[in-house]
């Protein structure tokens, strides 16, 4: 692993202490869960992306690709779950084509807590881990600090209170698949409506030992209505100073080429 | 801003140390290629800094690949390249708009200062009149505008917005960007 480039850290600091606001990183401030059921493992996660008290984006992907049998919903710092995830799913990359064999959920969660736990929970992501191996259904829980959980049922990010409430009162043993995403997704939409950090859609992924079927905008409760006027504004609305039109076939006009014999004297020096 | 086969990016041209005004022609947009815009806002300094290196990186892809980047692989380039500098980031939020060279599909997304990337279907706000942005966008825009409409909006948006922010406008540049041309615009806005 390369590592960070610190060099502008002091410039920063010091800029900072000159009064220069640091700038906001995009937070997911999440809710996702996950679940196992008999035959394998449900997790599912809100789409609202927050930056501040400002919605950053209101249809983005928190659910994370690291192996074709294991998933990762990811919550905290936006570009810490994405790149950690995409950072320890390369390296499994590689380790499953160096043994031949199928990357184990176990050997994912190791990664990632040692990986977050060398950076001391400065790497803000927090991670619901899911998979099916050949040793069978796994959820785990990884937190920014290294640590980690191994539970049939979890809720992570700003709204995993709401999300908990609802396994709480309506998780059972014995689950089949259609009652787990029901059940997930109802987690996630009670994290929609009562968390102020999550909000928009439920993406669910369902992971069996047979495939993962990931199922993007599974419920859509905030569908943006119809417009029913239009602020269009007339051509010539706007006034205009200088215009300057560069087309495709006229930028021959700003290049010269010349062509080369190989008579010609100026021809480019070759090393040997 | 995406259009119909279109997509368009602007900027003010406002360069500012606080409240004092240092120069009111400081472009912020950056060409990487036939079809492929970048924007910069936040510290000046940094967006010199980050344009010349993404200048100097596009180039060097050009030579190994001996073929122009695609937008989207470009805003992968951007990300990786800020996510590096995770614990010292440059102070900029970068923007990217361009045409699919193969498809001619509009591509735009955003960036947080650490290469968090926001794929957007609609439009991407960034800098000290995002707040402002975001509204006139979510309100003005509506989807495949055509290149004239989509610069009248842009415009728009972009110039009343900046008015309600006292920290950027004394003008703008829009780029229009169309599968066999660029037009660039010089708009007259405000300059108090």
């Amino acid at each position: 692993m390369p590592g960070f480039d610190f060099s502008n850290y002091n410039r920063n600091a010091a800029l900072h202490a000159r009064g220069v606001p640091l700038p906001k990183a995009t937070s997911t401030g999440t809710t996702i869960v996950g679940c196992i059921y008999d035959g394998g493992v449900v997790i599912a996660a809100d789409t609202r992306a927050t930056s501040g008290p400002i919605v950053a984006d209101k249809n983005c992907e928190k659910l994370h690709y690291i192996a074709p049998n294991i998933w990762c919903a990811g919550a905290g710092t936006a570009a810490d779950t994405e790149f950690t995830t995409a950072l320890i799913s390369s390296q499994l990359e590689l380790h499953s084509l160096s043994t031949g064999r199928k990357p184990r959920v176990v050997t994912c969660m190791t990664m990632l807590k040692q990986h977050l736990f060398r950076y001391q929970g400065y790497v803000g992501a927090y991670l619901v881990v899911a998979g099916v191996d050949p040793t069978g259904t796994h959820l785990f829980t990884v937190h920014a600090h290294g640590s980690t959980d191994k539970l049939p049922y979890v809720t992570m990010g700003s709204g995993s209170l709401a999300a908990m409430s609802v396994f709480e009162t309506q998780w059972r043993a014995q689950l089949t698949r259609d009652d787990a995403v029901k059940l997930c997704a109802d987690a996630i939409e009670a994290g929609i409506w009562n968390d102020l950090g999550s909000g928009s859609n439920v993406d669910v992924a369902v992971i069996t030992p047979e495939k993962t079927t990931l199922m993007r905008n599974y419920i859509r409760p905030n569908e943006r209505t119809q417009k029913l006027g239009s602020y269009a504004f007339p051509k010539g609305t706007t006034a205009v100073l200088n215009e300057k039109i560069i087309r495709k076939e006229e930028i021959g006009k700003y290049v010269s080429v010349l062509e080369l014999t190989e008579e010609s004297d100026d021809k480019m020096e070759v090393d040997t | 801003m995406v259009g119909k086969d279109c997509v368009a990016i602007a900027c003010d041209l406002r360069l500012g140390l606080q409240a004092l005004t240092v120069s009111n022609n400081f472009p912020k947009i950056f060409q990487y290629g036939d079809n492929v815009f970048l924007g910069l806002t936040g510290l000046a300094t940094d967006v010199s800094t980050v344009s010349d290196l993404f200048r100097y990186k596009v180039n060097m892809y050009r030579l190994r690949e001996e073929r122009n980047i695609a937008p989207r692989t470009f805003a992968n380039l951007v990300s990786s390249s800020l996510y590096e500098r995770r614990f010292g980031p440059y102070f900029v939020s970068p923007v990217v708009a361009g045409l699919d060279p193969k498809t001619g599909q509009p591509f735009i997304c955003g960036f947080d200062s650490i290469g968090c990337i926001d794929f957007a279907k609609d439009f991407i706000v960034s800098g000290t009149a995002t707040e402002q942005l975001f509204g006139m966008c979510e309100s003005l825009w509506e989807p495949d505008l055509g290149p004239d409409a989509l610069f009248e909006t842009i415009s728009q948006a972009l110039l009343n917005a900046v008015d309600r922010d006292a920290l950027s406008g004394w003008g703008a540049h829009v780029y229009i960007i169309e599968k066999d041309k660029v037009t660039k615009r010089l708009l007259k806005g405000r300059q108090d």
